[in-house]
């Protein structure tokens, strides 16, 4: 669906507006007398306002317009930011999302549901704002253009009548303009109470004109119509007159200010503004007074224009608005450039091909052995890798932005809970890939509910640990060898070996004899169908959660792992690369295939002479320095066929090492033929049930290469060999005598 | 050929019973026929990367100007013997819809004949065809009788063809 460009942004401002209302609420509760929050709290909101305003949107205006008289009560003082208050202006938040959302579609009407929680919130606000919910509205009533009523004030008038004055120019009869009939139109949107006509402008009878207008008018309009519909009235007379309007409980300055601006004498237009009504005698009084004494407050530029020129309101504040804020984002635009994702996308494909070329060239550049040709190729690319690397900086964002938004789900999940929990957040400014970013959210969050729900204790039990009370949850990010490395970590309980071991057992992810280490038995967690909890919450520990996260981890080409200690605390770690569209691979050829294994992963290479007196019998273990390490013979698993010269077990054999989390396999291949900058090309949904295999590549030839994805691989291995164990030691039962 | 032309006719297809134009070509000494709209290009039969664990119908994946595209030897899918690569053997690039997104897919074909038009479809029959008859939209008439018109959602159906090979590593 396209949408409108204004709406587009508006949809995409009033997003970026609600998270840092929300994020400043979480701020205000740690801080909550800091000004400069609420000042910008109250910014936020009003920009909101404003912006839904223009495009009609009234639910949104209307209920915005109630939160952010309550926040300019905080604002100026009058109340206190106490966590109710808080509390409340959250779920108000979300609400005017939910508003944002429905206006957005076709600015719908509100179902039941949504104007039940409006109603319910409005009245919360209200019982903040007390008795002086009107009032407000009057301050406002000029943005929104509403019709306002209010009570008197100190300093604004008692009169609540329109105040016109009408002053008509010589030629406007000669223009042909009847001004009496705009007197009479005016009576149309609602009652004359008094107008006075001022003739002190008539010359002497002989020196009259009689085709000239020397009359003025003060009006006294009782009408429910906006400033605008009374503008309307005049619009035709608008170039041969001088008009002033005045909106209801205009402020006494405002008057003061008419009077000086009218040619009239002061004191005589003083007397017909009370004869009108629009001016008690004591307001006169002291207005005439104030006025004599020069006292008079400069106005505010805004209320000058107003009432100098008629110029809509809501245009004036529009403008003060539009110049507040331009001040407000200056400084980060100047930073930062809005640009449409799907040119960002282009532009990393364009140089994915440039990539794919250029090591096309440089095959072809060896090819030829002329030395300048590849001197020259290096040089290009050596560029060509730095382009690669500026343009996926391009899509590098900081993990900041996704860590704030737990918070709240801490703040809250936590009470729910009755647990106190800390926050912390380390490594904010970590970057990484966009789309890495978008994905990693939901993982996050399940591991993050899962410490508040089974990690940290609730206050009694920590009080009764020996622990400090408020229990600690943090996110940590950072950068590690050329991946990125998230952890959550608390400092709760710790994982609970044994009740892993039985739930392990009785679910028969693990046979009753398994010797197992302490760190295979916590990342047992992760098995599909595993849930400790005893209870199902609606938090976590639907029995699905863990599996979840790894897969959702792994299809990111990431890893996760957990740590624990019994009783501290336990961290999750997750390892994920910097970017999913270009990595350094390692390309080696098995039979007459080409396979990349991502450079990231490799720990070293050797050469099957040199360990060909550890490998053992079976082939399927090696050993180096000491340790025994698992080997994957490729042809094997992938089904290759092998030239009839390379035979199983051949001395020419490579065997690439590779780690997988904190565990390495070795990889046998037939011929390693180097680094290889890999574009990964999505393979697609056919090939979606692949094991072992994470993507493809086009590589220098134009052949397709497919890229090894070594923990899925390795997995897959252990698995098939578990079951053939499993098939074997029935068969052994069955058929002993057979094997020796 | 060029498939621009023939995309032309979008309007006209609606009306599918009617007349709609058809690519017909040769895989076992068989005629089949695919609607125009599918095709997306046709290629010269190229060496292919196999990709493991796949059924054996899935022949590999193609470099399709920077994209990876998976290709299907369609006389394994009719579960029929594999035909011989010879100069003539093609791979005819269509284009199915899965879960509301388009998926370039390639097929492998003996030769590939011409374009006909075709205004009279029957039914499939409900047996006694040489494949599968869901793979078969229906039959149409030709002058030389009748021209099987293949079914490419079902003949490439991707939840049928993401099954992986049981029996891949000993």
């Amino acid at each position: 669906m396209t949408m409108d460009p204004g709406l587009q942004a508006f949809s995409e401002e009033s997003c970026e507006m609600l998270e840092e209302i929300e994020n400043i609420l979480l701020k205000l509760e740690d801080d909550p007398d800091d000004s400069s929050l609420i000042n910008e709290l109250f910014r936020s909101v009003h920009t909101i306002k404003g912006a839904a305003g223009l495009f009609g949107f009234d639910n949104v205006v209307s209920f915005t317009h109630v939160t952010e008289s309550v926040m300019m009560k905080v604002r100026d003082g009058e109340l206190a930011v106490t966590s109710d208050l808080l509390n409340l202006l959250l779920s108000c938040r979300d609400h005017i999302m939910v508003l944002v959302d429905i206006a957005l579609l076709d600015n719908a009407a509100l179902d039941a549901e949504t104007r039940q929680t409006d109603g319910q919130l409005s009245e919360k606000l209200n019982v903040f704002l007390g008795g002086d919910l009107k009032l407000m509205e009057t301050e406002t009533a000029k943005e929104v253009a509403d019709v306002p009523e209010s009570d008197a004030s100190s300093g604004n008038m008692q009169n609540s009548n329109w105040h016109i004055s009408l002053r008509f120019k010589e030629n406007v009869l000669c223009d042909g303009m009847d001004p009496l009939s705009f007197i009479r139109y005016l009576s149309t949107i609602g009652d004359i109470e008094s107008l006075t006509t001022l003739y002190e402008s008539l010359p002497p009878p002989a020196q009259m004109n009689p085709e000239s207008c020397y009359l003025g008018f003060e009006i006294s309009l009782r009408s429910e119509a906006k400033k605008e519909e009374i503008e309307e009235v005049f619009e035709f007379v608008q170039e041969d007159c001088v008009i002033h309007i005045l909106p209801p409980h205009s402020h006494v300055d405002q008057f003061i200010q008419l009077i000086e601006e009218l040619p009239e004498e002061n004191l005589k237009l003083g007397e017909i503004l009370k004869l009108s009504g629009a001016l008690t005698e004591r307001e006169l009084q002291e207005a005439l007074t104030e006025q004599a004494s020069g006292e008079v407050e400069q106005p505010l530029i805004g209320d000058v224009v107003t009432a100098q020129h008629v110029v809509e309101t809501e245009v004036v504040n529009a403008a003060v608005e539009k110049q507040k804020q331009v001040k407000a984002s200056k400084a980060r635009e100047s930073q930062l450039i809005r640009v449409n994702a799907e040119k960002l996308e282009t532009l990393i494909n364009l140089i994915g091909e440039l990539v794919i070329s250029g090591a096309h060239t440089s095959l072809l550049a060896k090819k030829s052995k002329d030395l300048k040709l590849l001197e020259s190729i290096g040089q290009m690319s050596q560029q060509v890798e730095e382009i690669r690397n500026a343009a996926l900086g391009l899509r590098m964002v900081q993990i900041g932005e996704t860590f704030n938004k737990f918070r709240r789900v801490v703040r809250e999940l936590s009470k729910d809970l009755g647990k106190e929990i800390n926050l912390v957040i380390e490594g904010a400014d970590t970057e990484l890939d966009k789309s890495v970013v978008d994905k990693i959210g939901d993982p996050l969050m399940h591991l993050v509910r899962n410490s508040i729900d089974h990690g940290i204790e609730a206050s009694e039990q920590r009080t009764a640990k020996n622990k400090p009370v408020v229990g600690e949850l943090k996110l940590s990010a950072r950068h590690e060898s050329g991946s990125i490395v998230i952890e959550i970590s608390d400092d709760g309980n710790g994982l609970n070996k044994e009740k892993i071991l039985t739930k392990a057992l009785e679910k028969g992810l693990i046979a009753d004899n398994q010797s197992l280490t302490e760190a295979e038995i916590h990342n047992l967690i992760f098995k599909p169908g595993f849930s400790t909890a005893a209870t199902v919450s609606n938090i976590s520990g639907r029995g699905v959660g863990m599996d979840v996260v790894r897969t959702n981890i792994e299809s990111l080409r990431g890893q996760v792992e957990v740590h624990s200690v019994a009783g501290s605390g336990s961290v999750f770690s997750i390892r994920l690369p910097l970017t999913l569209a270009i990595i350094d691979g390692f390309l080696v050829r098995v039979g007459h295939q080409s396979f990349i294994i991502p450079l990231d992963l490799i720990e070293e290479c050797i050469s099957s002479q040199d360990i060909t007196q550890s490998l053992y019998k079976d082939g399927n273990t090696i050993e180096l320095r000491g340790k025994v390490i698992p080997v994957i013979r490729l042809a094997d698993i992938y089904g290759i066929q092998v030239e009839s010269n390379e035979k199983p077990n051949n001395l020419n054999d490579n065997i690439v090492i590779t780690h997988y989390g904190s565990k390495l396999v070795g990889l046998i291949v037939d011929e390693l033929l180097g680094e290889y900058q890999t574009v990964i090309k999505p393979l697609g949904k056919i090939f979606q049930n692949l094991r072992g295999i994470s993507g493809a590549t086009i590589l220098g030839s134009g052949e397709v290469g497919l890229i090894i994805e070594v923990p899925t691989l390795a997995n897959y291995v252990q698995e098939l060999q578990q079951n053939s164990f499993m098939a074997n030691s029935e068969q052994q039962v069955n058929s002993s005598s057979l094997l020796h | 050929m060029n498939t621009e032309n023939l995309n032309e006719n979008d309007s006209a297809t609606d009306e599918i019973e009617q007349s709609a134009q058809y690519l017909t070509f040769m895989l076992g000494g068989e005629v089949f026929a695919i609607n125009i709209l599918n095709i997306r290009e046709i290629l010269e039969y190229t060496a292919l990367t196999e990709v493991p664990m796949t059924p054996d119908f899935i022949a590999g994946v193609l470099n399709l100007r920077g994209s990876v595209v998976p290709v299907i030897n369609l006389a394994l899918r009719f579960e029929k013997a594999d035909t011989p690569i010879t100069k003539r053997t093609s791979i005819v690039i269509v284009e199915i819809s899965h879960d509301e997104q388009k998926l370039d897919i390639g097929v492998i074909v003996d030769i590939v004949n011409e374009v006909i038009e075709i205004d009279e479809v029957e039914p499939a029959p409900t047996f006694g065809a040489t494949i599968r008859t869901d793979f078969i939209e229906g039959m149409g008439k030709t002058d030389g009788g009748f021209t099987i018109i293949l079914d490419l959602n079902h003949v490439l159906s991707v939840d049928e063809l993401s099954v992986l090979k049981a029996t891949a590593a000993q």
